[in-house]
């Protein structure tokens, strides 16, 4: 594969002091740090208009560093390799109806490898094996807007991994889904053995599927820890505008390894 | 939201025309229209014969009568300015219960109704045996622009999502006791459109964000590929040619 992964595996995610400026003049990201080993769990928290979305869409070279770099499993984001990055970056949005653009379940999930060249008998097995993974295969033919919120978002995950991508990206996976659907999404995600970088708001979310917590605020990294650390830290906690739900105790939990 | 699983101008079915590709079809259909249209209008029983052909189509797709007559009320609109025709029109005038007409405006008027519900009967029909993301395929398959199809493939995916943005819109006017009376409301309506367009222009933007992040280049890949056999071809053509020979009759008779 690449000549890095002779010694040990570079890390999925390999972000170095990058920042960015909108053509607006408005800089959202002052020199962010950031990096994910192969196979993590990491929740970026922060709050709104610290800059989450913008450092999301710099993952996969949709907005281009003012300055420093991103590295996917080794390889730098840039113009030479767009397509190879938007294959290993699988970004999951925030409302699934932007996600799911075909007109049928099969179709959007086979898009992405369909676009990177697979057909016929690979592409069909590809689609099944995504859309096993999150439990929807029964519904491959249905039209995706006669689906429910909880399973539009499941369907949208599969069609990232249907790109057997090396990090997922999910931008607040838990929003809009009631209780059982957000439990189902949980076991997915678990069941799944790629890197995930989690977006939300959603600090009881984060703490049960990810074991390590990073902060963004203000455009740079403020905090990175285990999850259940970071949440006990009322101090971090109240100078970057988190806060849990009424009456949830972060030490209350045992959280699962 | 969506009421069922298909849409609503599509009756399933496992007719031989149900079975047969998209895209013979669609080609069956514009030949039937371009034989139709091209009829001398003198030719009235040539009209006769071709409301049978239609109807021997819809008998092989078990489409029933009643269905297929519904269907054509879509056609009343445009109608109506076929009907003003023979009042309007200029030349010498004939008797028709008790009112002075244009013979050339009857003449008009008939040509128009007879070739148009023939046409919109054809389509219904098409419309009724192929299911929409079928069409899509068929016209991609008969070469249609690749980005007239990507268009058509999104109205159909955002239409029902649109429109129940639409309703939420209207909902939250309602609940706010605003209710739409007379013209004094229509500024509140405009700005309500307005809201929607740009609404549904960011989403578009979501959107390409999402394809772009999924490797779009500017193309739909191409998944399946149906191609039609020379049987099937051959049967497609039968409603057309058999049209074309009414039609060749019509105009040597």
């Amino acid at each position: 594969m690449d000549p890095l992964s002779t010694t040990a595996p570079a890390p999925s995610l390999a972000v170095s002091r990058l920042a960015y400026a909108y053509p607006d003049g408005h800089q959202a990201l002052f020199g962010v740090d950031l990096t994910v080993g192969r196979g993590e769990r990491v929740a970026l928290l922060g709050p709104n208009g610290a800059g989450k979305t913008t450092l999301v869409l710099h993952l996969n070279g949709i907005l281009e560093a003012g300055a420093g770099t991103v590295e996917i499993a080794g390889l730098p984001v840039g113009k030479e390799h767009l397509a190879e990055i938007r294959r290993r970056v699988g970004i999951v949005f925030q409302d699934p109806d932007d996600q799911l653009f075909m007109p049928t379940v099969r179709e959007d999930v086979a898009f992405g490898p369909a676009s990177a060249g697979l057909r016929g008998d690979a592409l069909d097995e590809r689609v099944t094996e995504a859309l096993t993974r999150v439990g929807m295969a029964d519904f491959a033919d249905r039209p995706p807007h006669h689906l429910s919120f909880g399973q539009r978002r499941r369907v949208a995950v599969a069609t990232v991994l249907a790109m057997r991508p090396e990090i997922l990206v999910l931008d607040e996976p838990s929003s809009n889904l009631d209780p059982a659907s957000r439990r189902e999404l949980a076991d997915i995600l678990r069941s799944l053995d790629v890197t995930v970088l989690m977006v939300t708001h959603d600090l009881p979310y984060a703490l049960e599927l990810c074991p390590r917590s990073v902060v963004l605020s203000g455009g740079v990294i403020v905090a990175d820890g285990t999850t259940q650390q970071l949440l006990c830290d009322e101090e971090l906690m109240r100078t970057h505008r988190l806060e849990l739900p009424f009456g949830f105790d972060p030490r209350s939990v045992d959280v699962p390894l | 939201m969506g009421a069922g699983h298909a849409h609503k101008l599509y009756r399933h079915g496992h007719s031989p025309v149900h079975a047969l590709p998209a895209h013979c079809k669609i080609a069956a259909v514009f030949c039937f229209v371009l034989v139709v249209v091209s009829t001398p209008r003198e030719a009235v029983w040539a009209f006769g014969l071709y409301a049978l052909l239609i109807a021997a189509a819809a008998a092989a797709a078990r489409i029933p009568a009643g269905f297929l007559l519904k269907r054509l009320l879509i056609e009343v609109p445009f109608v109506a300015f076929a009907l003003l025709m023979p009042f309007v029109a200029e030349g010498p005038r004939t008797e028709v219960l008790g009112m002075s007409l244009s013979a050339s405006g009857l003449w008009g008027a008939w040509n128009i109704l007879a070739k148009g519900t023939l046409g919109v009967a054809a389509s219904v029909l098409l419309a009724a045996t192929t299911e929409l993301r079928e069409l899509l395929l068929g016209l991609q398959r008969l070469r249609m622009p690749p980005l007239l199809v990507q268009i058509a493939s999104f109205m159909i995916r955002y239409g029902d999502v649109i429109t129940d943005e639409m309703r939420r819109m209207r909902i939250a006017r309602l609940s706010r006791g605003f209710e739409a009376r007379g013209i004094r409301h229509w500024g509140v309506l405009a700005k309500s459109a307005g809201a929607l367009f740009i609404r549904s222009y960011e989403r578009g933007e979501r959107v390409h964000l999402a394809m772009v992040s999924r490797g779009y280049t500017g193309t739909m890949p191409r998944l399946a590929e149906t191609t039609a056999t020379r049987t099937q071809w051959t049967r497609a053509a039968a409603l057309p040619l058999a049209a074309l020979a009414v039609c060749l009759l019509g105009w040597t008779l």
